[in-house]
């Protein structure tokens, strides 16, 4: 006689099963899960009030806020400046063209399978900072010049981090093969700068740039803050990319480099055509969190007087005509920054899954 | 038979195609361009300086500053000279750095762990924290914390207050502050004398533990020696210390310890953003000990705290270490951002004021890069050493 087979051992999937297991599955645990439970209730509820219920929406001045909640009017007042700054009214179609070819170059890359969006994204790298050369500053083709110091808003923070990425990458490339190359005075070089410009805070790189870089230039030559800014930025960005890139030529296998050499290619053939490639493609989930974090950086050129997007929200807040509206605008900055920065890094976070092709050691 | 002399081996490649040669020449090409381009920049620095009247060398460090620094941890009035500013700047910057490192490492290490709690509820608020924190800019929430939450504080006259001795009110937290009297040296002896027992209690219980596997409860009789003793001398030297209240003086307060808005912002936003990144490192760290190790200290027969403490805790700590010691760092240059609220840190005082009133501009930013330099390269120097004594011990 054989034994009865045996049930299967039931797989728990009630509710009550579910929340026995993950909130009340000690003594330790349920005190635990009550007293931050109620915690999360009691703030989270008069939160939600003072952000929508209470909150105003309509209306057209500061006198219409009256409610005990936030006052959401001076954002759809002051929109147009947090997202243009001081630029002309009438030309702002250029910079709304410019933003439309970002969103299509860059939104196909998310979309899994759509065509050519190899395509759109390397437009995005080289073609989009000319168009935007030519189209923003105004100057050719009968456009009207509209200076740097009328930039602002939203529009001058992509400026400043999309120009520090797409600039600093050849320079990183450079630095960091420089860093890896077999010669002891070219290394050198290239580990002074890039452990020089790391080890200094970007407040410093863009104090210097706007102080100093004037001292450095010869006579008559002269820059506009922006582009100042811009030249720190690039610096000291190039000195992060440099390391992002350096790991991912140190993740290519020894052999990859011996069969290359084995074929009898030269260095620069060999690093264009076998090196550089595959490294490049395992650091690209690097380069998006060095973006996030640039994203985030360039805050700082407030403290030296360009007007980004928290510069805009923050001289509005400090207008006495709007008074008491500082958590509002906080709030508001750091929604737009959370949009962007969670979402790429949680397409960084899919990329970096999609790409691990087990080369990693 | 004659020997042959023709060498059989093929002739060299040509000076150009010789790698080494080659190697030589590039070499030399770049120390050229770096000279060229350093010459080319200090020329025109000089020239430029002259032409603007600017006068250089570090001289101006003996001038008389003559302007006000809100906060300072050495004595400073505006008479004192430009290099005391310096001193100043770069003790406010040092203090807010090793407040902020304190904290932010306490507060990671506990959302790193709730992350990975077996509650759910726990664990989700975890993730939500680390995911906005560290998704907004540090520059933005320090101006949150000064502008919005410090700044809606009430005034001097209504401020909270705890007990009379506490104020908190928009100038700042007022503690009282401890004035030692005479006699306090031999609290100070005990607390020596504490430590050197703790230590060689240390080193016997290991002793003893290798010689007969009997662990000695270290850590809570360190803990009581550590209190009880300077608490007795303490005590025995007739309790030889006064408070020095804060006090409501015309309309601000005067006595004790000031922790200025300034400060606290910075503090608080400096902590709360480098925990949201500590917190992320500490959960991976945790989850690269791998699930037999603990399985292996249970068929040991360990108990469950003591795993926790010898097996998972040293070896997630050489995952930590490298990442956490460019957090620490992060975290020392962001404490720059004193500048966009008005505390009196290094490139606060010194690049800006300083800079602004002497001109010195090359000179004043040398300086503060050379000081970042040093912080940088002296953290990481530390924690390499602390690293090299975590690493996995290979034979």
């Amino acid at each position: 006689m054989t034994e009865p087979m045996m049930k299967p051992p039931k797989i728990a999937t009630s509710p009550v099963v579910w929340i026995r297991q993950n909130l009340f599955s000690s003594w330790y645990n349920s005190l635990l899960t009550l007293v931050v439970g109620y915690l999360v209730v009691t703030s989270v509820g008069p939160l939600f009030n003072w952000l929508f219920f209470d909150a105003t929406f309509l209306g057209d001045e500061p006198s219409d806020c009256t409610g005990t909640g936030a006052c959401w009017l001076f954002i759809s007042e002051r929109l147009n400046f947090f997202i243009y700054g001081f630029y002309p009214d009438d030309l702002q179609w250029r910079v709304d063209v410019m933003f439309g070819l970002l969103a299509l170059s860059f939104i196909p890359q998310f979309i899994e399978g759509f065509p050519g969006r190899k395509w759109f994204g390397l437009f995005g790298l080289t073609g989009l900072p000319v168009v935007g050369y030519f189209l923003v500053p105004g100057g050719y083709f009968g456009l009207e010049v509209v200076e740097s110091s009328k930039w602002g808003g939203l529009m001058l923070t992509l400026i400043l981090a999309y120009i520090g990425i797409i600039a600093s990458l050849p320079i990183g490339i450079v630095l960091a093969l420089g860093r890896r190359s077999e010669m002891p005075i070219i290394r050198g070089i290239c580990v002074v700068f890039i452990e020089v410009w790391r080890a200094v805070p970007l407040i410093t790189v863009l104090f210097m740039a706007s102080v100093m870089l004037p001292l450095f230039l010869p006579d008559g030559v002269n820059f506009e803050k922006l582009m100042r800014a811009l030249i720190g930025i690039t610096l000291w960005q190039s000195a992060y990319m440099a390391e992002v890139i350096r790991g991912g030529l140190q993740a290519i296998p020894r052999g990859q480099y011996e069969a290359a050499d084995a074929l009898g290619l030269g260095y620069w053939k060999k690093t264009g055509l076998i090196i550089l490639p595959q490294a490049l493609k395992m650091v690209i989930p690097g380069i998006v969190n060095t973006f996030i974090s640039l994203f985030k950086d360039t805050t700082l050129v407030l403290i030296i007087g360009l007007f980004d997007i928290l510069g805009t929200v923050q001289s509005t807040i400090t207008d006495p005509a709007w008074r008491s509206v500082a958590i509002e605008g906080y709030v508001f900055v750091a929604f737009c920054f959370w949009i962007f920065c969670f979402g790429i890094s949680r397409y960084s976070q899919n990329l970096e899954r999609k790409l691990d092709t087990g080369h990693k050691t | 038979m004659t020997k042959q002399t023709v060498d059989s081996r093929p002739a060299g490649p040509k000076p150009w195609y010789d790698p080494r040669i080659r190697s030589i020449f590039f070499q030399f090409i770049a120390i050229a361009l770096v000279f060229w381009g350093g010459w080319t920049l200090i020329d025109n620095t000089l020239s430029n300086m002259e032409s603007r009247g600017i006068s250089t060398g570090f001289g101006f460090l003996k001038e008389t500053a003559g302007f006000g620094i809100i906060m300072s941890l050495v004595p400073y009035d505006s008479t004192m000279t430009y290099g005391r500013t310096f001193v100043v700047g770069l003790m406010n910057t040092l203090l807010v750095s090793a407040m902020g490192i304190v904290t932010a490492t306490i507060i990671g290490f506990i959302v790193g762990v709730a992350r990975l709690s077996s509650n759910w509820l726990v664990a989700k608020l975890a993730l939500v924290y680390i995911e906005v924190i560290r998704n907004i800019p540090l520059l933005l929430q320090i101006f949150f914390w000064y502008f919005a939450v410090l700044g809606s504080l009430p005034s001097p006259r209504q401020s909270v207050e705890v007990g009379g001795s506490f104020f908190l009110n928009n100038r700042g937290l007022y503690l009282p502050e401890p004035i030692t009297q005479e006699g306090f040296g031999l609290v100070w002896g005990a607390v020596l004398a504490a430590i050197v027992a703790v230590l060689g209690l240390r080193a016997w219980a290991k002793k003893r533990q290798l010689a007969t596997g009997r662990i000695f409860p270290t850590f809570k009789v360190g803990v009581a020696i550590l209190v009880i003793v300077p608490a007795v001398a303490y005590l025995a030297a007739g309790a030889p210390l006064e408070w020095d209240l804060p006090a409501l003086k015309g309309f601000n307060f005067g006595g004790g310890i000031t922790i200025i808005p300034e400060l606290a912002a910075l503090w608080i936003a400096l902590s709360l953003y480098t925990a949201s990144f500590i917190a992320e490192i500490v959960r991976s760290g945790i989850l690269s000990v791998s699930k037999g190790q603990t399985e292996a200290a249970k068929a040991l027969g360990i108990p469950n705290s003591l795993t926790l403490r010898l097996v998972v805790i040293p070896q997630a700590m050489r995952v930590i270490i490298p990442p956490l010691t460019s957090q620490y760092l992060n975290l020392a240059k962001n404490s720059s951002l004193a500048t966009a609220i008005g505390y009196p840190d290094l490139v606060a005082v010194f690049m800006g004021t300083t800079l602004n009133q002497t001109g010195q501009a090359v000179e004043v930013v040398a300086i503060t890069m050379a000081v970042y330099l040093t912080i940088s390269l002296s953290i990481s120097l530390f924690m390499n050493i602390y690293n090299r004594a975590a690493a996995i011990k290979e034979r």
